[in-house]
């Protein structure tokens, strides 16, 4: 029997195998990892009748891949410029949240993202990866995951699980809107800033830095003054927590962030809103709103029904 | 026991024992760990213990903070099985080309190289937590002689393998990473394994870890890296 795989003719900048993440691993120092834009993950995986199964992640500058094979069905999820090369050269320019037949030697350009750092590819059936540790996700900073926890490099063959046979066009519209604000609960750390520092933070505009990748985002803004202590003793931290190091320029700790960490927290983003916070581009201007824990639990609340919506729109 | 109990954002339970740090803080801290993780909750996805806090993250599909707060309450937390906490053996060899800090620790600590080996080989340390980076632990308390701040610029790269102390507490970089701790030596075992999917980590709360010095050449031979 052949077997059916991509040919990665060009990695791009941060390509990754992801699934939902690793869990109960953070005792022992593993972050969660998993795909960043939870939403958008699951939306490609839908698209081409899969659940759970590994997509590939890409941030701005996603992979060129040539398939051989026996057909089979692709989808690409967010905001994202790709295109289909034929075998006779006839070019088709993709569409997110829509299936896609390749066939033999077709090649799958995904260009980049548009005003948005992560897009999501899922393939039929899934890719054969192994599974490191229960999951998929790679954790390239301890090279955990499949293929040595790598990410994507040139030449390297992705084989896939079947080759599927499944003729229905699956279409969903979805527009990934702008969030206006980021939502924020506080944190342990709140009152150790000043009166100044608590009206700045909540009220001015914070600017999105070059420093930001799977582990953390740097923002900048006017200085959060602390005045009681600079470090508290290192304990557990969680994705979407506000770290404020002495320096006073806010660190937002994303799916890679190391477990512990020393520098008091301010806020903690809420989790219906992290989808749309990994999304924003250096220079983005974000503003934080403080809610309470009922309201946040309220807001996830109706996340998790859209979420839902949208993957029983498409089966 | 527990001092206080708060949410860190909409999906983590926030278990503070109070301001003392240690062992025996950190002792009621891991016992409340592992019952925790006895007690298999499907919707706890994540424990951190550290030296005076649990955290406890969950799935908010699931459940929610008052819930699991209240489901935790009917868990039973017995004492650390002393059984269970194993007595780790790790070579160490503190070669010149390993003891990174050498003349620093000699100058701040008005001590010989030799006599803080020696004070640093004979005790074993507990470790009271396992992280940062992948499978990193933190182990106490070094003798009160070997106390010291960190490095004012931190290394850009401490080689995998590298044994630091600063304060009261040692650690091991299990991954070339950036560090200020104060290096005496490195360790050829490879404290972080992913590819042992029982257990990819060597050394976990609540250990206790003995360190014992080779010379150059058993530390290449016993090398894992």
């Amino acid at each position: 029997m052949k077997s059916n795989f991509f040919e990665v003719l060009r990695p791009g900048i941060n390509s990754t195998f992801q699934d939902l993440g690793r869990e109960n691993f953070y005792h022992i120092g593993l972050p969660f990892s998993g795909a960043m834009d939870n939403r958008n993950y699951l939306l490609s995986n839908t698209l081409v009748n899969n659940k759970y199964e590994a997509a590939i992640e890409f941030a701005y500058q996603g992979p060129l891949l040539k398939y051989y094979g026996k057909s089979t069905v692709i989808a690409v999820s967010g905001d994202v410029n790709f295109s289909i090369t034929k075998k006779d050269k006839k070019l088709i320019n993709g569409e997110c949240y829509k299936n896609y037949v390749l066939e033999n030697e077709d090649e799958l350009d995904i260009i980049s993202t548009n005003k948005s750092v992560y897009g999501y590819l899922s393939v039929s059936g899934g890719f054969v990866l192994e599974k490191i540790l229960n999951s998929y996700s790679t954790f390239s900073r301890a090279k955990i995951g499949p293929f040595k926890g790598e990410k994507l490099f040139v030449n390297q063959k992705i084989l896939i699980n079947k080759t599927s046979d499944f003729k229905t066009q699956k279409k969903i519209k979805y527009v990934n809107t702008k969030i206006e604000y980021i939502r924020i609960i506080k944190a342990t750390n709140f009152d150790f800033f000043s009166k100044k520092a608590v009206e700045n933070f909540l009220n001015k505009e914070f600017i999105v830095t070059k420093l930001t990748d799977r582990m953390g985002m740097r923002i900048k803004g006017p200085i959060i003054e602390n005045i009681k202590e600079k470090n508290i003793r290192s304990e557990g931290i969680v994705k979407g927590t506000i770290q404020i190091p002495p320096d006073g320029d806010p660190i937002i700790m994303l799916s890679d962030h190391g477990t512990i960490g020393g520098y008091p927290k301010i806020g903690v983003v809420i989790s219906a809103d992290y989808d749309k916070l990994v999304q924003l581009v250096p220079n983005t201007k974000i503003k934080f709103k403080l809610v309470n824990l009922p309201e946040a639990e309220k807001i996830y609340e109706i996340y998790r029904l859209e979420t839902d919506n949208l993957i029983n729109q498409i089966k | 026991m527990i001092k206080n109990i708060l949410n860190l954002g909409d999906s983590s339970i926030y278990y503070d024992f109070g301001e003392q740090i240690n062992k025996e803080t950190n002792k009621k801290v891991i016992s409340f760990f592992y019952s925790l993780k006895k007690a298999n909750l499907e919707e706890i996805i994540n424990l951190t213990p550290s030296y005076n806090k649990l955290i406890v993250s969950f799935d908010l599909k699931k459940t929610n903070f008052t819930e699991l707060k209240k489901k935790i309450e009917d868990i039973k937390t017995s004492n650390i099985d002393e059984q269970k906490n194993k007595k780790i053996e790790i070579p160490i060899c503190c070669d010149e080309e390993f003891f990174l800090d050498k003349e620093r620790l000699i100058k701040k600590l008005k001590l010989s190289a030799e006599e803080i080996l020696e004070k640093y080989l004979n005790k074993s340390y507990f470790c009271y937590m396992t992280g940062f980076v992948a499978g990193m632990p933190f182990l106490g308390d070094i003798s009160k002689e070997l106390r010291t701040d960190r490095l004012k610029t931190p290394r850009v790269k401490v080689p995998e393998g590298s044994v630091g102390i600063t304060e009261q507490f040692s650690n091991i970089y299990t991954f070339e990473s950036p560090g200020g701790w104060n290096i005496i030596g490195k360790t050829p075992y490879k404290i972080f394994n992913s590819n042992n999917k029982a257990n990819p980590v060597l050394i976990n709360p609540g250990d206790n870890v003995h360190f014992f010095p080779i010379s150059k050449n058993e530390f290449l031979k016993l090398d894992e890296k």
